[in-house]
């Protein structure tokens, strides 16, 4: 009875994930995978070897878990979705490292010491599920600012890492052979997957951190069909190897959108602390700084404008501000169009969402391949809080670490408006000549700020 | 102590789902990318099950308090992927009713 419900959940995680493919079925996807995980969660309280007395233990831990992910989630601004994920892909692979020390702990106080496929599994679990611990973590710090988005390393870093995995291989299978009665072993294993979690993405700069999110979420679910080889479930075998593999293509198309291997992703993160200290030979130049009333003559003076969204407008909510202003110029005869990059924001996808959240008509959002032939005819170009995105470096700079992404080909535009907080580079952590260009306008602070005063500047022509 | 006869199944069943996980990620609109990351998050979730088993089977205040950490941290995973997803999964519709205007 219990392997149905399994079944009957393998089947709406499957038909979900295929739902999912598309925009107008995504979120009856969603709706079908919450059925069947709740079937899969019910059957399971059936299980025989739940003890009875267990059961408050389990409506405890069920209660806080749900009252501790419901109300957070709920309430979690969209520009912060990316770490939310991130925390909650950490928490399940904590989850599936904590099955697997539970398993180990019971399997030695029993007795059972052979190599089996259960240790092997239980092993592998562990260490996969703590990498992906205290990696998601990590990349949830970074993201959340609590951490430096920039790569962040020591001299010989890949050198400790490739030690460390052999390491862990090491004491794997030294635990295998004869240790596996020694709980200090299965420990230390645990301590050293950690630790490889925290300098494997330590040095990948935080601009990636999508990649490496998506990456984890792969590993995660690995781990958990691992773990249900350990607990003979198919439950987890099936979403676990789901998710696993499935995991892993959106993380090579996440890559190839960005024009870049999964490899790159992964070990050039020390490249670009190097790269990322600029060029001294090139003379400083300053860039032109105009008030908000400048820019507002600017706009009304133009018949054709490109918005430009990125991560500055996503953390100041200036989304709204934004349309208003759109709906001004409109108003005053301008064209308006909204450039969407594909990774801009912190996620692929970030800004469609925030634009939709703001109603901006589906009509004027347009992809990079479609609007960078129109830049050259374009009057006026408002970047608003994006900027790896708009480097010019990334179409010819070898050495830049976003060399080879596709961009926006603003520069190309006549004249080009940056709204941003500062100069600081941004997440990838490389100066743009962009902002220092002849054409470049720069107007400093706040995106929602910035661009309410615009608005407001503009209704005087 | 896992004999043959039970570990092929066992290994049929990872493998397959490893191939169809492969297989229903065709090419996805870059839109789809986070939630799709957010909704498979949220799928591997199904740890959970593993977590209520050790949890109920635990004896020991240790071994509980391992079991309901498990619990604890595999709801947070479900409960938090699913609203996460269905709340991005939102704006794609008030995009398109944004679009009818």
């Amino acid at each position: 009875m219990i392997d149905i419900g399994y079944l009957f959940a393998a089947m709406a995680f499957i038909f979900a994930l295929k739902l999912m493919n598309s925009p107008l079925t995504a979120k009856k996807g969603n709706r079908v995978a919450m059925i069947g995980m709740a079937v899969a969660l019910v059957v399971t309280l059936f299980a025989p070897s739940i003890k009875p007395q267990n059961f408050m233990w389990i409506g405890v831990g069920l209660a806080i878990g749900f009252v501790g992910g419901y109300f957070p989630a709920k309430r979690v601004q969209m520009t912060a979705i990316p770490q939310m994920v991130a925390l909650l892909n950490g928490l399940g692979g904590g989850a599936v490292a904590l099955v697997a020390l539970f398993e180990f702990l019971e399997a030695n106080h029993l007795g059972h010491t052979g190599a089996s496929v259960q240790s092997v599994t239980t092993v592998l679990s562990a260490i996969i599920g703590s990498i992906s611990f205290a990696g998601s973590m990590i990349a949830f710090g970074k993201l959340q600012e609590i951490l430096p988005g920039r790569p962040i390393g020591f001299k010989g870093q890949q050198g400790f890492n490739l030690a460390l995995v052999i390491f862990i291989t090491a004491l794997s299978l030294a635990m295998l052979a004869f240790g596996q009665t020694n709980v200090a072993l299965f420990i230390a294993l645990l301590g050293a997957s950690l630790v490889l979690g925290l300098t494997a993405v330590m040095p990948i700069g935080g601009a990636d951190m999508p990649v490496v999110i998506s990456l984890l979420n792969s590993f995660t679910g690995c781990a958990a069909g691992l773990a249900g080889f350990v607990l003979n479930n198919n439950a987890l075998l099936i979403g676990g190897g789901l998710v696993g593999a499935s995991g892993f293509i959106l993380t090579l198309q996440m890559c190839v959108a960005m024009n870049r291997s999964l490899g790159n992703v992964l070990f050039s993160g020390m490249g670009s602390i190097v790269a990322s200290t600029g060029d001294p030979t090139k003379p400083q130049k300053q860039p032109k700084s105009y008030s908000p009333e400048d820019v507002a003559i600017l706009l009304s003076n133009a018949n054709s404008v490109v918005i430009v969204p990125g991560y500055g407008m996503a953390v100041a909510q200036a989304q709204h501000q934004a349309k208003e202003l759109a709906g001004k110029l409109m108003a005053m005869g301008v064209d308006v169009k909204y450039a969407v990059h594909p990774v801009a924001g912190r996620m692929p996808g970030h800004m469609n969402v925030l634009l939709a959240e703001a109603d901006v008509p589906y009509e004027q959002l347009y992809e990079l391949e479609q609007i960078n032939p129109l830049f050259p005819e374009t009057d006026v170009v408002l970047v608003v809080g994006a900027n790896d995105v708009v480097n010019p470096a990334a179409r010819y700079d070898k050495t830049s670490p976003i060399y080879g992404m596709p961009i926006l080909d603003v520069d190309k535009a006549r004249t080009v408006i940056v709204s941003k907080r500062s100069m600081n580079p941004g997440f990838a952590g490389v100066e743009n000549e962009l902002f220092l260009n002849d054409n470049t306008v720069m107007v400093f602070g706040n995106a929602k700020t910035t661009i309410a005063k615009i608005s407001t500047a503009l209704d005087q022509y | 102590m896992n004999d043959l006869a039970t570990l092929i199944p066992i290994i049929t069943i990872f493998i397959l789902a490893i191939f169809v996980g492969l297989e229903v990620i065709a090419k996805v609109p870059q839109t789809l990318h986070t939630p799709l990351m957010s909704a498979t998050n949220a799928i591997h979730g199904v740890i959970l099950v593993g977590g209520l088993l050790i949890l109920g089977k635990a004896e020991g205040i240790g071994m509980i308090v391992l079991g309901l950490a498990a619990v604890i941290f595999g709801t947070l995973n479900v409960v938090g992927g699913f609203v996460v997803t269905d709340r991005m999964l939102e704006m794609f519709k008030t995009k398109k009713r944004g679009g009818g205007k």
